[in-house]
């Protein structure tokens, strides 16, 4: 079974990991990204741009609303995702403790919708 | 009465009812559940009785006897719930025990401490083992489930339903509530110690020292274990776990620097331990030797003992600890206690030794496992295997989750 491990990410580590990349946090994030690996439960995920190079579009009433920047205006901004294969949620939040991510902002976990439903929407 | 004193009043009661539900919640639901079975309705019934303590104890001020008090209050209640279900399930037996018994007089001294027994249900066979910790600390320590889910890492609502379910068989399952018989003691009781060893081990590495949180369970995990003592002292393994808890909480203090900085066992300055907490430790220990039965929580106990020893000699005996290590492996080889061995064994015989034991354990056991790369790539450095101890670092950070471990290691990598 699939979750998505979606890291939100304070505006001070949006800094840091644009700037310093000798900083031992995303030092951190490398040892975990190859632990994930080793362990054999990666499948894929990736870092987001910073918040502000996001655009929002709605369309409302048969109008094109654009929006600069991200959806929600909170503090914690999503800043990458990660796909993981375990066998259960119990795994899923013993890896999203030991993201680098969680001790500084969030990790939300969420199991991927099944492969029957995610088929109703990809056709 | 000016507001000013009412407030005061309020708190004053407020603390009261805090400490009465502290020290007696697991005597009282251990009380109401022995004969009806049902936990889930006797920690209702308490929590009905605590709130209207809460309501009414400040204005007609504090009862004599609040913990009798509390009881005929949430029998009350519990003797409403019964009479609903009674319809169902026929509850009647249940009834007239209740009945009967309120009719005693109900003083703190006048009813059964019955918590031992509950221990022993918490920790029956027949409930998953992973529950036994958490039906501990809720049904025998009045923890709440969220705060119980927070240190299992699962989320509240469903720590609540594993709760639930749990309950249901205890009550439905004809789980027995008493001291399990001469022949069975052992192994029951063994399973008591590790839930409550489980606690222990949850609260000290939650962000030891730190986090508030987890040195609370630490702290409960040592009460529940003076408790068994009390009650059970001629069990040397009782003893064992005891002197274990102590010896681990003498140096809880020493374990990080002011900065929050993790300090490991051997870079640890021991005049920073609690010599009053070794001494009771050390005590223990030599009540439970008296006894002649060696087992898993003496031998770790005195693993620890021999650390402590430091304090006094200003060396470690590692051949000792990893003799007691060798004997541990025969009585419970877990991957915790061979990597401890393999690192006991690499200070007495060199680092190659160590890595040949760490080599022998299968792999698969060992890819979530964080001590077992952390020790690994110590040693790999010490050879001077730099690019594979870079390798295990990278793993052992990978998979730690307290911060303060994970900045130790990436120093030490380098």
């Amino acid at each position: 079974m699939q979750f998505a491990l979606l890291i939100y990410h304070s505006p001070e580590e949006f800094v840091m990991r644009e700037n310093d990349y000798s900083h031992p946090h995303l030092g951190a994030w490398r040892s975990y990204y190859k632990a994930l690996v080793e362990a054999g439960v990666y499948v894929s995920g990736n870092a987001l741009e910073v918040p502000e190079t996001a655009t929002t579009v709605r369309l409302r009433e048969g109008k094109r609303r654009v929006q600069d920047g991200p959806y929600a205006e909170t503090k914690e901004q999503l800043g990458g995702f990660i796909i993981l294969e375990l066998p259960s949620i119990d795994a899923a939040l013993e890896w999203a403790a030991r993201c680098p991510g969680a001790s500084i902002g969030a990790v939300e976990v969420r199991p991927l919708s099944p492969e029957t439903l995610r088929r109703g929407f990809t056709g | 009465m000016s507001d000013r004193n009412q407030d005061e009043m309020h708190r004053s009661v407020g603390r009261t009812i805090e400490r009465v539900a502290r020290e007696s919640y697991g005597r009282l639901v251990a009380y109401l559940s022995v004969h009806t079975h049902d936990l889930a309705s006797a920690e209702d019934a308490l929590s009905e009785a605590l709130v209207s303590a809460l309501e009414t104890w400040p204005q007609n001020g504090l009862p004599t006897n609040p913990e009798a008090w509390l009881l005929t209050a949430a029998r009350r209640s519990l003797i409403d719930v019964i009479r609903h279900q009674r319809v169902v399930v026929g509850a009647e037996p249940t009834l007239v025990l209740l009945k009967e018994n309120s009719m005693e007089p109900a003083s703190s001294t006048a009813f059964p401490d019955e918590r031992l027994k509950l221990l022993f249900v918490c920790a029956h066979p027949s409930i998953d083992p992973a529950m036994h910790t958490p039906l501990m600390l809720q049904s025998v320590l009045g923890l709440d489930a969220a705060r119980i889910a927070h240190a299992f890492l699962v989320q509240p609502k469903t720590m609540g339903q594993r709760l639930f379910r749990a309950k249901t068989k205890i009550r439905d399952g004809g789980i027995p509530f008493e001291i399990p018989e001469e022949r069975d003691l052992p192994e029951r009781l063994d399973a008591v110690l590790e839930a409550v060893y489980a606690a222990f081990g949850i609260g000290w590495d939650d962000m030891f020292g730190i986090d508030q949180r987890g040195r609370d369970l630490a702290e409960e995990a040592v009460w529940l274990a003076r408790f068994l003592v009390q009650f059970m002292p001629d069990e040397a393994e009782v003893q064992g776990l005891l002197a274990l808890m102590l010896h681990c909480e003498a140096r809880r203090s020493a374990r990080r620097a002011r900065e929050g900085r993790y300090i490991p066992l051997s870079e640890q300055d021991p005049k920073q331990w609690s010599l009053l907490l070794i001494e009771e430790a050390e005590h223990h220990l030599a009540a439970a030797a008296k006894h002649g039965r060696s087992g898993r929580f003496q031998l770790e106990a005195a693993i620890q003992s021999v650390h402590a020893e430091r304090a006094r000699s200003g060396h470690t005996d590692w051949a000792a600890i990893a003799l007691f290590y060798r004997q541990l492996i025969q009585i419970s080889p877990t991957l915790g206690i061979k990597v401890g061995y393999a690192a006991a064994f690499a200070e007495a015989q060199g680092a190659e030794a160590g890595l040949a034991i760490l080599d022998s354990i299968a792999s698969d056991a060992v890819s979530h496992y964080q001590p077992y790369w952390a020790v690994r790539a110590h040693l790999l450095q010490f050879v001077g295997k730099a690019h594979a101890a870079t390798q295990a670092y990278d793993r052992a950070i990978g998979l730690a989750e307290d911060p303060a471990i994970r900045e130790f290691l990436l120093r030490k990598r380098g």
